[in-house]
């Protein structure tokens, strides 16, 4: 499938024709229920990023980690879902990417070695909490500057389509950096070109410390695509199946040809936006409800349990093993090498005519 | 042996290394059915297709940031700023992303694009059409900054920079589009981060780069009618900057003028003394001296935007000084 660069001829007609219709996605759930084993290890998953985070904090406190941590606690059934839906695929996120980072596949080794800064960190410690970067399974990066990386998405899928690969980029970000520019004109490229990315709002409803009703006349994010000519959809995220089947259907229309798709995801983030943020504007009432109501670690439990008849000693086992995991994590990070200042100047340019990989 | 405008230059550039490549591709405003907006591109939608050669809305961060990702998989990204006035509405996509990124990834992204397109003042188009961004971009590392003066260059360095797997920088300008000089059959590629010297001499180095290169041709003239023997220095890259050409030249001649378009607080001007002075301190007979726009916005008027530029009299003067021949005649040092 070509880019559609190429514009109709003039014609009087056109005058006041364009995708005048709200364009909704109109593919039914794709995939098959998830079988128990399945839904066990996207609770795995979810639970991997919680505990990981959790020892981010732990760490952050005792000055193993530094500078800035955006914490992913309470939205891990977006990330998780999305990965059970795109697995090959291209991966693109914020600042807030711990959790996509696992999601995707980066080990939780590599993970904590980025957070505690050394040389064996998915970014060898070049980058930090908010780059983690691993070639190797396709997650192409964290970004800091809000709504910043949303423009490389297109490219990325742009790339992928003209090397005929079927594949998709999905691209997350929050609600906040649906009011950049950068995020506009993205959209408005994506549309343009048909191109097969699958952006990922996931709206937890503050932009730091402004809550969405404060930075947004419209407070369904969803709805930044209509003005572009992109199908949308938005959903609540706390029920991981969910969000793997919508998503499923989401990269099938964009796989397809038929363009890229906004999908808008309600989350909940259970921290403040980061480390040093104690999260004074939303009553803690709110916080506790949403725990209460809409965990999606619980609820995936809860479903384990009552439909796929899974003990609570077998959910216990994983959660022991995921404990173990974290704490191999910490250890592996801990114990491992900063990177050697001597180092400094290695990745400043790129060795041209030297294969990637084969630098040294 | 051709003559060719610099426009054919810089698409015999593109076109030859979109036929060796197939990653890479052009993208930008008007580059594919209006035949670019200086027609640089003139013709490459016919060879290559909607697919290579591709029109965008104007929307440079969403085009800037398409081209990095892009650039991220393996591709090419060839991105036509139609002028680097506009680049700024991009500036995030170019800084944050394209210069960052394999270092911020720890080597495992590289970033192959070119951003190209006429920098720096033409005639009269004021002051937000007129902005020479030279040093705004040669201060990132990560980044590499390359223009060239004359059609031989402009052919052999835009295909390096094609070719090269970091993100560069390439600044034309639309005043020397049209200018014409031989450029070889056979294919070349110049090395970036080696600078030419245009022209021998023994008892000042005159260094410039891009269009200003031909003022300070004019000024040399004027200077060997005098019996002044300048040699001038063409940087082609700023960054990387080639120390070895340039401190090899001042230590010899032990005089040096830095002559630049663009505002010279926190310039290329002001980093190519500061290196030559650290340097070369031994071996120089005067200070540094540098000749710029004057330190203001670009005015429209022609009277005041001649007063704003560099000129070959500017030039001569401040060579003359250099050598002990005059006096200063006007605060050139800070303004």
């Amino acid at each position: 499938m070509s880019p559609s660069t190429q514009s109709p001829p003039p014609s009087p007609d056109r005058a006041g024709t364009g995708p005048a219709a709200d364009l909704i996605l109109d593919i039914e759930d794709p995939l098959p229920p998830c079988t128990t084993d399945e839904l066990l290890d996207l609770y795995r998953g979810m639970l991997r990023i919680r505990r990981i985070e959790e020892l981010a904090a732990k760490a952050y406190t005792r000055r193993l980690i530094l500078g800035f941590c955006h914490l992913y606690i309470g939205q891990e059934s977006v990330a998780v879902g999305a990965a059970a839906a795109t697995a090959d695929d291209y991966w693109i996120a914020s600042y807030r990417e711990h959790g996509h980072a696992l999601a995707k596949g980066v080990t939780p080794r590599k993970v904590m070695a980025e957070l505690f800064g050394r040389a064996t960190g998915a970014s060898h410690g070049q980058g930090g909490s908010m780059h983690i970067f691993d070639r190797s399974v396709d997650f192409m990066g964290g970004y800091g500057i809000v709504g910043g990386h949303v423009p490389l998405a297109n490219g990325i899928a742009w790339a992928a389509r003209a090397r005929g690969e079927d594949r998709v980029c999905v691209c997350f970000f929050g609600d906040g950096a649906a009011n950049q520019g950068a995020f506009f004109e993205a959209l408005c490229l994506a549309a343009l070109y048909k191109l097969p990315v699958v952006f990922i709002c996931e709206n937890n409803w503050y932009a730091m410390g402004t809550p969405l009703d404060r930075q947004s006349a419209l407070t369904d994010m969803s709805l930044r695509a209509r003005g572009v000519g992109m199908v949308r959809e938005q959903l609540e995220g706390w029920d991981v199946e969910h969000v793997r089947q919508r998503v499923a259907a989401a990269r099938q229309h964009a796989v397809t040809g038929r363009g890229p798709v906004l999908l808008e995801i309600i989350t909940y983030r259970y921290r403040g936006h980061s480390m040093s943020d104690p999260a004074k504007y939303r009553p803690k009432e709110e916080v506790e409800q949403h725990k209460e109501r809409h965990d999606p670690i619980d609820l995936a439990a809860r479903r384990l349990r009552t439909r796929h008849g899974v003990t609570q000693e077998a959910l216990d086992a994983v959660r022991a093993e995921v404990e173990e995991e974290a704490a191999d994590a910490w250890r592996f990070a801990e114990e491992s090498p900063f990177p050697d200042p001597a180092t400094l100047y290695d990745y400043v340019y790129a060795p041209t005519g030297t294969p990637v990989g084969e630098e040294d | 042996m051709a003559r060719l405008q610099i426009r054919e230059a810089l698409r015999r550039a593109m076109q030859e290394e979109m036929r060796r490549d197939p990653s890479v591709f052009l993208m930008g405003e008007e580059v594919a059915h209006y035949n670019g907006a200086y027609k640089v591109s003139q013709g490459l939608l016919d060879e290559f297709g909607p697919t290579r050669v591709v029109d965008t809305p104007i929307s440079e961060a969403g085009f800037a940031g398409l081209g990095v990702g892009a650039a991220m998989v393996g591709m090419r990204p060839i991105i036509e700023f139609m002028t680097f006035n506009f680049s700024l509405v991009a500036f995030d996509q170019v800084i944050n992303s394209a210069s960052k990124i394999y270092q911020m990834s720890g080597g495992q992204y590289r970033v192959p694009i070119v951003f190209r397109g006429p920098n720096g003042a033409a005639e009269n188009l004021g002051s937000q059409h007129s902005t020479t961004v030279d040093s705004l971009y040669a201060h990132f590392p990560g980044l590499k900054v390359v223009t060239y003066s004359d059609a031989p260059d402009a052919y052999g360095l835009l295909k390096a920079a094609i070719r090269d797997d970091n993100p560069v920088i390439f600044l034309e300008s639309e005043l020397t589009y049209g200018m014409k000089a031989e450029v070889p059959d056979e294919e070349y590629v110049i090395e970036l981060g080696k600078a030419r010297i245009r022209r021998p001499g023994d008892d000042l180095t005159i260094v410039s780069w891009g269009k200003q290169v031909f003022n300070v041709e004019k000024a040399a003239d004027q200077l060997a009618a005098e019996g002044i023997s300048a040699e001038v220095l063409d940087l082609r890259s700023l960054r990387p900057l080639d120390h070895e050409t340039l401190f090899a030249s001042v230590s010899r001649t032990g005089r040096c003028l830095v002559v630049q378009e663009g505002h010279v607080f926190a310039s290329v001007a002001a980093e190519v003394a500061a290196r030559v002075q650290e340097a070369c301190f031994d071996w120089l007979d005067a200070p540094v001296l540098r000749v710029h726009s004057r330190d203001v916005n670009q005015p429209y008027a022609a009277p005041l935007e001649q007063a704003v530029m560099p000129s070959p009299e500017r030039i001569v003067a401040a060579a003359r000084r250099l050598l002990g021949l005059s006096e200063p005649t006007d605060n050139e040092l800070s303004r």
